[in-house]
C-alpha cells in the first residue's frame, strides 16, 4: 500500500542523493591517529553527538579530519563531507568555509555568492557542500548541518565541546 | 430508548463530534490537513477551554483571595472552583490536599525541595525507574547534590514492562521514597503502581506518581492508588499550560515547609516572625496562573461532559490499530509493547533517523516527537539514541493513523 503524495521540491534539495550517500556511508569515521584536537557536538534538543578529530601540522594545516557519533542523515553527512572538504587545507581556509557552510544552511547567502568570496580552487569543495543548504526551507534541522562544523572549529579553538546551544 | 437497552448498548464513541470541539484540528500544515500525534508531549484544546479562558478576561478578571470587590470575589470563586473540580477528578478526600503549580516539573521540584530537604538525611534511599522523565530524575539529583541521599534506579524490562519482583529487591530499609511514573511517556507501560505503593508502603517509604500521561489515559482515584504524591500538568490534558497539580496527603502538606516566600502564603508576617497559612496556600506564593486554573477546570468539566469510558476504548483500538500497522511497514520496530499499554506508541525504523522521518511526515501534515522524549537513561537501556513516536488523544482517528503509514511508506522513498 502506498498512498503517499509526491515528494515535495523542498524535501527533494533536502535528501539529495549526495546527502543521502554520505548519511548512509560516512566517510573518515574513526578518531585521527595521533589527533592534536579532539570536540564533542551536542545537541540536546535531539541528543545527537558527534565527536570530531583532527591533526593539524606546526604549519596550521589540518593533514587529517575524522568524526564519529550518531545522529540523522542530515548531520552525518556533513561531517562526512566536512572531513573530505577540509583534509588537506589550511585552518584559516577550514575556517571560511565553515563561514561559507553557515552562510548557505541559514539562507544568508546563495551558493554563487559564496564561492565569489572564497579563493577559485574552493569552488569544487563548496559545490559538494552547498548541498547542505536544502535545509534553509526547515529551520529546526540547520543545527544538524551545522553540528560537526561548530564541534570541528571548538576543537581547532582549543575547546573540547560545542553545543548547537548558544 | 430505555435505560435497559441503553445498558446493553455498546458504548459508541463518535469521535468526529469531539473533533468537531477542537479548532485546531482543522487547520492544514504545509497544504494538508493536520494529523496531529504528539498529544503526549502537548494536547491540543477544545473550544469550550479556549472560550473559558477568554471570557474570564474578557468580563470576569481580576486578582484573587485580595480584594473586597465583585471581580475579585468573582475570580477567586472560580479559581477555588477549579481546585475542587480538580478534586473531584482525582479522588482527593479533601479539597485542600490540591495545590496548584505551574506544572508537573514544578510540582516535583517542590516536593524535593520541601518534603525531600526536610526528611530526606545522607544514606537515605530515593527509587526511580528506568523509565522516567528528566523531570522525575533530575530534581531527586538536585536533593542527592543537597542532603548526600541515593537513587537506585529499578530495571524496566525490552518490551517495557516492569519486573515487581526486581523492584521488590531495589526497595529496602533504607528506601525512603519511591518516585515513579504512573504512565511512560516514551514506552507507554502502565506502571503496576498498586504493587509499588504496597512495597514502598511497607518499607516504610513514601511513593510520588509522576502523572503526567496517567492522568490522561487512566482514571485515577489518588486514594484507590494507594499514593502518597501524585503530580501532573494540565496541558497534557487538553487544558491550557502554565498551571500543574500537586496532590498529597493533607498530613504530608501541613508537615512540609513553605516552597517559595511571598504574598497568600502568609497567615501574618512581621519582621521578626511570619507564620504560614495552611495547606494549599502555604505552597501558593504570589499571584497564582489565575485563567489557567479556570481554563484546567473547563478542560475536565470537558472531559467530565464525554463518555469517558468510551473515550478510552477509543484511544485503546486506534493504539492496536496503530501497533498492528506499524508492525507491517517493512524495517520498522516497535519500542514499548507492554501488555495493557496506554495510547504511546515509539519506534524506529531501519535506516532512517528519527529527526529525518518526522522532517518527511511534517511535510504531509503530520506532527510526531522526534528525539529522546526527556528519557536520555531509558533511550541507553533500549540501545537507541533516539525514537520517532506517535501518541493519540481523545480525537485521533483511523484514518489518521492511516496517514501516518502512507507517511512512513513516503519517507523509505525519500530516505532509503
Amino acid at each position: 500500500m502506498n498512498t503517499a503524495a509526491p515528494l515535495t521540491d523542498d524535501l527533494r534539495s533536502l535528501y539529495q542523493e549526495i546527502i543521502l550517500d554520505h548519511g548512509k556511508s560516512p566517510r573518515n569515521v574513526r578518531v585521527v591517529e595521533h589527533h592534536t584536537c579532539k570536540a564533542q557536538g551536542n545537541n540536546p534538543m535531539c541528543g545527537d553527538r558527534v565527536t570530531v578529530t583532527a591533526r593539524v601540522s606546526p604549519t596550521g594545516v589540518l593533514e587529517d579530519v575524522a568524526f564519529e557519533g550518531k545522529g540523522c542523515a542530515i548531520s552525518i553527512a556533513s561531517a562526512s563531507m566536512m572531513s573530505e572538504a577540509l583534509a588537506g587545507r589550511t585552518v584559516s581556509t577550514a575556517q571560511q568555509l565553515f563561514s561559507a557552510v553557515h552562510d548557505l544552511c541559514t539562507g544568508k547567502t546563495d551558493t554563487d555568492q559564496a564561492k565569489a568570496a572564497l579563493s577559485p580552487d574552493l569552488g569544487d569543495s563548496l559545490d559538494k557542500l552547498a548541498s547542505l543548504s536544502g535545509v534553509r526551507q526547515f529551520p529546526v534541522r540547520v543545527k544538524c548541518a551545522t553540528l560537526p562544523w561548530h564541534a570541528l572549529m571548538s576543537c581547532l579553538d582549543g575547546k573540547n565541546q560545542a553545543t548547537t546551544e548558544k | 430508548m430505555n435505560k435497559a437497552a441503553a445498558l446493553n448498548t455498546k458504548p459508541t464513541y463518535d469521535v468526529m463530534k469531539v473533533r468537531a470541539d477542537f479548532p485546531i484540528l482543522a487547520r492544514q500544515v504545509h497544504g494538508k490537513p493536520l494529523v496531529y500525534l504528539d498529544s503526549a508531549a502537548s494536547a491540543q484544546k477544545p473550544r469550550q477551554v479556549i472560550e473559558t479562558i477568554s471570557r474570564v478576561y474578557t468580563s470576569e478578571y481580576a486578582n484573587v483571595h485580595r480584594g473586597a470587590y465583585f471581580l475579585s470575589e468573582h475570580a477567586t470563586a472560580a479559581y477555588e472552583a477549579a481546585r475542587e473540580k480538580v478534586q473531584a477528578f482525582v479522588n482527593a478526600a479533601s479539597v485542600k490536599e490540591i495545590v496548584f503549580t505551574k506544572g508537573a516539573t514544578e510540582a516535583i521540584n517542590l516536593v524535593a525541595a520541601t518534603w525531600g530537604r526536610k526528611f530526606i538525611k545522607a544514606g537515605d534511599e530515593i527509587v526511580l525507574t528506568a523509565v522516567e522523565h528528566h523531570s522525575n530524575i533530575v530534581p531527586w539529583q538536585l536533593l542527592r547534590e543537597a542532603t548526600g541521599c541515593v537513587l537506585k534506579i529499578a530495571p524496566v524490562r525490552l518490551d517495557g514492562s516492569i519486573d515487581i519482583a526486581e523492584f521488590a529487591k531495589i526497595i529496602g530499609p533504607k528506601t525512603k521514597l519511591v518516585a515513579v511514573a504512573h504512565v511512560s511517556n516514551v514506552l507507554g507501560t502502565v506502571l503496576p503502581v498498586r504493587e509499588i505503593a504496597e512495597l514502598a508502603h511497607a518499607a516504610g517509604a513514601k511513593l510520588l506518581l509522576d502523572g503526567c500521561q496517567g492522568i490522561v489515559h487512566e482514571f485515577v482515584d489518588v486514594q484507590d492508588l494507594g499514593c502518597d504524591f501524585y503530580v501532573f500538568s494540565s496541558h497534557k490534558l487538553y487544558g491550557p499550560t502554565g498551571i500543574g497539580v500537586l496532590w498529597a496527603r493533607l498530613e504530608l502538606l501541613e508537615a512540609m515547609p513553605p516552597y517559595q516566600g511571598g504574598g497568600d502564603m502568609i497567615d501574618t508576617v512581621t519582621f521578626a516572625k511570619t507564620t504560614w497559612a495552611p495547606p494549599p496556600a502555604k505552597f501558593e506564593a504570589g499571584t497564582p496562573p489565575i485563567a489557567e486554573a479556570i481554563g484546567l477546570g473547563a478542560a475536565i468539566d470537558y472531559l467530565n461532559s464525554l463518555d469517558r469510558v468510551a473515550a478510552a476504548a477509543h484511544e485503546k483500538d486506534v493504539l492496536r490499530y496503530a501497533m498492528s500497522s506499524l508492525a507491517q511497514v517493512p524495517g520498522v520496530r516497535l519500542i514499548g509493547t507492554a501488555p495493557g499499554k496506554a495510547s504511546v506508541q515509539s519506534f524506529v525504523m531501519e535506516g532512517a533517523h528519527p529527526h529525518d522521518l518526522a522532517t518527511v511526515l511534517d511535510r504531509s501534515g503530520i506532527s510526531v516527537r522526534a528525539g529522546h522524549h526527556c528519557a536520555q537513561p531509558l533511550m541507553e537501556i533500549l540501545g537507541v539514541t533516539a525514537t520517532t513516536r506517535a501518541s493519540f488523544g481523545i480525537y485521533t482517528t483511523m484514518q489518521e493513523v492511516d496517514a501516518l503509514i502512507a507517511g512512513l511508506h513516503k519517507a523509505q522513498q525519500v530516505l532509503l
